[in-house]
């Protein structure tokens, strides 16, 4: 008899063969994370049916099973190499498993020598991601599976990590995207994360097996990796038993199992220890806190009559609907705190058709409206104002504390902070896609563990010895519970430890604060997840101060609205225009339909997906789109937009439809990274020569998957991997040589210590040429060249020509002309934008417009790295430069950070630009991942904040929420008009 | 230099001055810890007061994300969370250190560290405790430090002893009859380097051949029984392959899985650094001097680097690291060696090496997120795979906030494939 045990993430299998190999038991069962007490039910269950008394061949094996396998002295077999060893017994002719785990990802390649590849530091992709996904568009699994089955369309969702894909979702589910949609596209992106994540560059090819519990129980979830495959794998049968039958096959040893039951059963898990105060002490000091608390209240006259004037607010928030009727001296009459459902609008409808019936003979004056849903609720509802969530909260946070000087709002997903210098917004923190979703988390942890999330958060309360979590992403803090469980951690300390862990996160990563005194010392804390008295808790002892939590904490930015409705209605002498009430009407609501259409949307390269949502009394509302064209139905004015200056500029160096090659040898040069500037200067250069030249063009959604399969590290910046899609199309256009040269240096331009390129791209077209099997019989010549230096560059360019069709041929004094050219043509587009910068900055401030120097790298430009974020920005009235269109206007001066990287230093110099003037704003783009811009946030903020200046901050990646983007725009806006430079 | 213009965010940095030298006690992050061992002797015999912080541990971590950039790179966050623990220990005076820190200069983030460390020191309150930069490029000025000849040359002697021993050592460890008898030997050898060292002697040719000879004698004197094992080689970003806390104790854990292991030398990386500089001066231009001084340098480092290996490869029982120009080659057809940034070429090149030497199996450890090993660690595993197929490699990431366990996993697994290659390969023998 042989037995093996798999002790996965979140279930435990059990497997036994009698002697001559035959499967006599298995079991399936989910250990709510549970292990220990969970092993020794399986493994007494076992010693029960086949009445073991004496020592058995025995292993264990699964990702929770390492610790305490060792303990109990079974062996324990790596759980991808059991797969391996099983899969060699029951299927040996497959090529390649991909199995799916609760919390891991897996793909063997056992075709020639066996590769393995695991899911690392990332657990994106996996069944915790999908259950994750299922329960916010709250739904089980398997109803996802089924919705699936009826798509029609796929959005585009980042696939890196649950935290990324949720804030895709979100805004997809608020703009009233089909679910059935969206779960085929969630299939699509656990696809996307296994191949670029764990593939990373090997084919996915031949007898195709898939395993583990997702792609077990979803067939649509095989029917995406088939489809993004292209070939038909198998899932097996006893799919799910794979491990647990590998590790008995692979077992040798005989175990007491007794014995280990009873190691097990003694073992007191070693508990660790950690530094890390309780919450709180005593019952005593606990009473104080509440008491503190309490205080901290707006008046509630709900249920009582009013006939009064009355003012409506809406936060329409990532998961949550928030509405607040206030009366005419801020007193609550009516508030509504609830899931949205993923259907904003139902919920709010219904809440509104209350509200009504509740208060007959109230007049709603005016309403405003807040949150990701605020232009959707404000055309469905007719709603008076549209507020930035920053003014919404900072409205409702003045009443409670009128000179606030620090607001910090944790919600289910979002997360927001600002500074209030001299009564305005200074600084917003907003989480990127990368540490968000902390309130959610909490709640998704509570329930995997079976509590309710105030139930969890207060078990935490008096957890004695809380345990360290550390501060970082979601998912990693998910593995570290992992490991706190498997030693033994109680369910307090564990609530406690991550009580403190989302204040951590968002003091340590978002806000990014070393000390109490740089927040001040009048600090409100709102948002739902600070109505756990744990997290508030554990807020003032990180910062060491005492803070007001009202005790409409969750409802402040509806409560805010509602204010700020008020607020202008009196400034506007308290009158609408005709036949407007301030709001939908009782009887219109009664009547009130919508229609949600989803569109692709074709006015220009980005080909938006546009939800159109059509309301009754022919109100219209257009989501996802990233410019004003499928609303206006016009093309937005770019005169003042250097970057579609630029973009038009480059698109010129080109002859993909400009001439017939003609005999000629095509060059393709990939137009991502540093070849969004040096374009000009390659370009020049292999036309002088007689060459066709063409690029891969702009880049797009489609070309970047294209490249997917081939990129081989999945934590790369976005431009990066976005380069193997433009080799990909180049290779389809079937150009004779794709030059890509490695280029360690840029130009000098004299401003730093040193002229480095980042050294990704320095070292990129290394990882093209060592990832891209399918160059076939095009030339890929990715050879390092200097053109900063111009008299070496000659010879080498030179000697690389000769690899080049009818390169050999070129004497020096053609080279020599078509450096000239070169460095010509690139000294020309140079001068180009800068002059055409100028010119739009004196034209903006001929006009009076306000400007926005978008400082980012050359290849921010490109429309599907940008997500369109310039154009957003122009279309909120701003004239909108670069950082190169004012580098040169700048002299050379000292940072604190050694500057060595053309193309950062550039953004140092935009900053000291912006610094000094009074009508011109710096918004700094920043590629998630670029470990550079780790060095130049902190650099740029400091030399604006020095000479009182605003620094505003945006993360792009592979998809990127352009509502987070609005909201700190939109905040940008609200801060200058509140007239920060007049002080 | 005609002084530049500063921005009103620019912060004068503190100076470490002749009179600091007398009574300040320099802090340096442990490393590498047999050569920082070696070394330390040497610099204190200079007059320096030097001591090596090893201390790591959630506080350690914590501090780290408090006060650094929370996507910089995991060594310097590691290290300045080492750093300001330990001015929080009590052990010295706040007021009587400096700090000491590498500052390569090349276009990786490591030249940064050192700003970055003093803007966390800056933000905790300790703005007055001196830097000081350890590089070779004359980056920052300190008059309080000054090399001797002799100190100079005792730094590159005891790179050499501490990659002679670690080389040794490692190769003997896991087969000793005796346990512990290695370690001993090897806290032996530390020791009587150190001494030497304080005498003024010990950095000669002729005294580094007499002693990297009798390292080498002692360590073959050692009882060892050779059984198979399974060969490990740790490449990757230059501090997480020697640091303890760095790279999570990953020595004591190989070992514990019954492995030996084989750690490629500082000197190497050292002359892979040298040559990529003259390189860039040969594929650049540049001044003549500047050429000439780098040929010279080059020289030198050849001489050195071959006076390690030649003492190791008259030892059969040993293996050698192979020679910065036979490296070069393996690079040849994989990757340019003009691309040198961070670890560029060289962790190519030398999983190719390690693995024709019996070391396939390849643990690439990197910082999360770390620039050039995009480049030098992801992007070649594909291709030096295709080149030679039996490496056995696994990338392994780094951060504050990656588990350990999940990282053993991963090892685990990559362990569990050489080992049924080793069966393989022993099974064929019999």
């Amino acid at each position: 008899m042989k037995l093996g045990l798999d002790i996965g993430s979140t279930t435990i299998k059990a497997v036994v063969f009698d002697d001559e190999g035959n499967l006599i038991h298995e079991s399936y069962e989910r250990h709510y994370t549970l292990i220990t007490e969970k092993t020794k039910e399986v493994i007494q269950g076992l010693i029960h049916k086949f009445n073991i008394d004496k020592p058995v061949i025995c292993a264990i094996s699964g990702s929770a099973g390492m610790g305490l396998a060792e303990k109990a002295g079974i062996p324990f077999v790596q759980e991808v190499y059991a797969t391996k060893v099983a899969i060699g017994k029951r299927l040996p002719g497959t090529d390649v498993v991909i199995e799916l785990g609760g919390e891991d990802a897996k793909i063997l390649f056992l075709k020639g020598n066996l590769e393995v590849r695991m899911n690392g530091t990332c657990a994106g992709g996996t069944g915790a991601f999908a259950d994750q996904m299922a329960s916010l568009m709250q739904v089980s699994a398997d109803d996802m599976n089924e919705l699936a089955k009826d798509a029609t369309k796929i959005y585009p969702i980042a696939s890196r990590c649950g935290v990324f894909a949720k804030t895709d979702i979100q805004p997809l589910l608020n703009q009233g995207a089909r679910k059935e949609d969206i779960s085929a596209s969630i299939f699509g992106a656990i696809c996307n994360q296994t191949i670029t994540g764990l593939a990373q560059g090997h084919p996915i090819e031949g007898n195709v097996v898939y395993l583990g519990g997702p792609l077990t129980f979803m067939s649509e979830l095989r029917k995406a990796f088939d489809n993004a495959l292209k070939l038909k794998g198998t899932c097996p049968d006893k799919s799910l038993l794979f491990v647990a039958m590998g590790a008995a096959y692979y077992a040798t040893e005989e175990v007491d199992l007794k014995k280990a039951l009873e190691v097990i059963e003694s073992a007191k898990d070693s508990i660790k220890v950690s530094d890390l105060k309780p919450l709180f002490k005593d019952q005593a000091e606990y009473d104080e806190f509440i008491e503190r608390h309490n205080k901290d209240r707006v008046e509630r006259i709900e249920g009582r009559p009013y006939d009064g004037d009355a003012y409506l607010g809406i936060d329409s928030g990532s998961t949550t609907l928030k509405v607040v009727l206030t009366d005419d001296k801020g007193s609550i009459l009516y508030s509504r705190y609830e899931s949205n459902q993923g259907k904003p609008i139902d919920v709010v409808t219904q809440s509104l058709k209350e509200m009504y019936e509740k208060y007959p003979n109230a007049t709603i004056q005016s309403s405003a409206v807040t949150g990701y849903g605020e232009d959707m609720i404000k055309a469905a509802l007719d709603v008076e104002y549209g507020v930035v969530e920053t003014v919404a909260h900072f409205t409702a946070a003045k009443f409670f504390l009128p000179d606030v000087e620090f607001i910090i709002d944790i919600g289910g997903q979002d997360m927001k902070c600002f500074k209030i210098r001299n009564g305005a917004i200074d600084n917003i923190f907003l989480n990127e896609a990368c540490s968000s979703g902390c309130g959610s988390f909490l709640q998704t942890f509570a329930s995997s563990m079976g509590y309710k999330i105030d139930e969890f958060a207060n078990l935490g309360l008096f957890g004695q010895n809380p345990v360290d979590l550390g501060s970082r992403c979601t998912v990693f803090m998910n593995s570290s519970v992992k490991q706190a469980q498997k030693e033994g951690v109680s369910v307090e300390n564990i609530s406690a430890g991550l009580s403190i862990s989302v204040i951590k996160n968002a003091l340590y990563k978002v806000i990014r604060v070393h000390s109490a005194d740089e927040l001040g010392k009048k600090i409100v804390v709102q948002g739902g997840t600070f109505l756990n008295n744990a997290v508030l808790r554990a807020f003032e002892q990180e910062m060491g101060v005492d803070v007001i939590r009202p005790d409409i904490a969750g409802m402040m930015g509806a409560y805010g609205a509602a204010l700020y409705a008020k607020e202008l209605f009196l400034k506007s002498g308290r009158s609408h225009a005709d036949g407007y009430n301030g709001i939908i009407t009782a009887k219109d609501l009664q009547e009130f339909t919508y229609d949600v259409k989803s569109v692709t949307c074709n006015g220009c390269n980005n080909h938006c997906q546009l939800t159109v949502n059509s309301f009754s009394g022919g109100r219209k509302f257009i989501g996802g789109n990233r410019c004003e064209k499928p609303v206006t139905k016009k093309a937005q004015d770019d005169s003042l937009n250097l970057y579609e200056y630029k973009l038009s500029l480059l698109k010129e160096y080109n002859d993909a439809e400009k001439e017939d090659a003609d005999g000629k040898a095509v060059i393709g040069l990939p137009l991502g990274m540093n070849m969004y500037e040096m374009l000009p200067f390659w370009y020049a250069f292999f036309k002088k020569l007689g060459y066709k030249v063409v690029t891969s063009g702009f880049s797009n959604r489609a070309m970047y998957l294209k490249g997917q399969g081939t990129i081989p590290s999945d934590t790369v910046c976005f431009p990066a991997k976005m380069m193997h899609g433009h080799i990909q199309k180049l290779i389809e256009m079937g150009v004779d040589v794709i030059f890509y040269p490695g280029m360690t240096y840029h130009f000098d331009e004299k401003k730093g210590r040193k002229n480095y390129n980042c050294a990704v791209i320095a070292g990129y077209p290394e990882v093209i040429a060592a990832n891209t099997v399918n160059f076939g019989d095009i030339k890929f010549i990715n050879d390092y060249v200097g053109p900063h230096e111009p008299k070496v560059f000659k010879k080498k360019i030179k000697e690389i020509m000769k690899k080049i069709p009818k390169g050999a041929e070129l004497t020096g004094s053609d080279i020599n002309k078509a450096c000239e050219a070169a460095y010509s043509e690139y000294k020309s587009y140079k001068n180009k934008v800068k002059e055409q910068g100028e010119w739009i900055m004196n034209k903006a401030r001929e006009e009076g417009k306000k400007i926005v120097l978008l400082a980012g790298r050359p290849y921010h430009a490109d429309p599907e790295i940008n997500h369109g974020i310039h154009k957003l920005i122009a279309g909120l009235g701003f004239a909108v430069v670069s950082e190169d269109a004012v580098t040169s206007l700048v002299d050379k001066f000292q940072t604190n950070i050694v500057g060595q990287w053309t193309f950062h230093q550039r953004l140092f110099l935009a900053a000291d630009y912006v610094a000094k003037a009074d009508d011109i704003f710096l918004v700094h783009l920043v590629s998630f991942g670029c470990g550079l811009d780790a060095l130049t946030t902190d650099e740029v903020r400091e030399i604006l904040e020095s000479q009182g200046k605003l620094y505003t901050q945006i993360k792009i990646d592979e998809v990127t929420n352009l509502g987070a983007v609005k909201i700190r725009l939109r905040s940008l806006v609200a801060a200058i008009e509140s007239g920060r430079r007049a002080e | 230099m005609s002084k530049v213009r500063t921005s009103p965010h620019f912060k004068e940095k503190l100076m470490f001055t002749k009179k600091m030298k007398k009574d300040y006690t320099i802090l340096s992050p442990m490393m590498c810890p047999i050569h920082f061992r070696i070394l330390r002797p040497a610099f204190m015999r200079a007059g320096y007061k030097v001591e090596l912080m090893e201390n790591e541990g959630p506080d350690v971590i914590q501090k780290g994300l408090k006060y650094v950039h929370n996507d910089i790179c995991y060594p310097c966050s590691l290290i300045t969370g080492q750093m300001l623990a330990t001015m929080e220990s009590g052990k010295y005076d706040p007021n009587k250190v400096a700090m000491i820190i590498t500052q390569s200069g090349g276009g990786c983030r490591d030249s940064n560290y050192i700003n970055l460390m003093r803007k966390a020191f800056e933000r905790a309150g300790y703005p007055n405790v001196p830097f000081i930069s350890a590089n070779t490029w004359n980056m920052e000025y300190a008059p309080g430090i000054f090399l001797s000849p002799i100190t100079m040359m005792q730094a590159v002697a005891g790179l050499v002893y501490g990659d002679c021993l670690t080389l040794i050592s490692n190769q003997v460890r896991p087969y000793e009859v005796n346990k512990g008898e290695t370690d001993a030997l090897l806290d032996k050898w530390i020791e009587k380097i150190g001494k030497i060292f304080t005498k003024g002697r010990g950095y000669t040719a002729h005294a580094m051949n007499k002693n990297l000879q009798a390292m080498c004698k002692e360590f073959s004197e050692i009882e060892i029984k050779k059984v198979p094992k399974v060969k490990v080689a740790i490449v990757g970003e230059l501090y997480l392959k020697y640091s303890v806390p760095g790279n999570n104790h990953l020595e004591e854990f190989l070992t514990e899985q019954d492995c030996e292991y084989f750690i490629p030398t500082v000197l190497g990386f050292g002359a892979y650094k040298t040559n990529g500089a003259l390189e860039d001066l040969r594929a650049y231009g540049g001044p003549l001097w500047k050429r000439i001084a780098m040929e010279v340098v080059m020289k030198y480092y050849f001489f050195i680097e071959d006076l390690l290996i030649k003492n190791i490869e008259k030892w059969p029982n040993f293996t050698a690291p192979e020679r910065l120009n036979d490296l070069k080659k393996r690079a040849n057809g994989i990757v340019h060696t003009e691309n040198s940034m961070g670890e560029g070429w060289y962790i190519a090149a030398e999983m190719l090496e390690l693995s024709e030497h019996g070391y396939e199996n390849i643990i690439c450890v990197q910082p999360f997120g770390c620039l050039p090993c995009h480049v030098a660690v992801k992007g070649m595993l594909n291709k030096v795979r295709r080149e030679n197929p039996i490496i056995n490699a696994v990338d392994i990431e780094y951060d504050p906030g990656a588990t350990r366990v999940n990282q053993e996993n991963r090892i685990k697994l990559m362990l569990s494939v050489a080992r049924e290659n080793l069966e393989k390969k022993t099974q064929g023998q019999v």
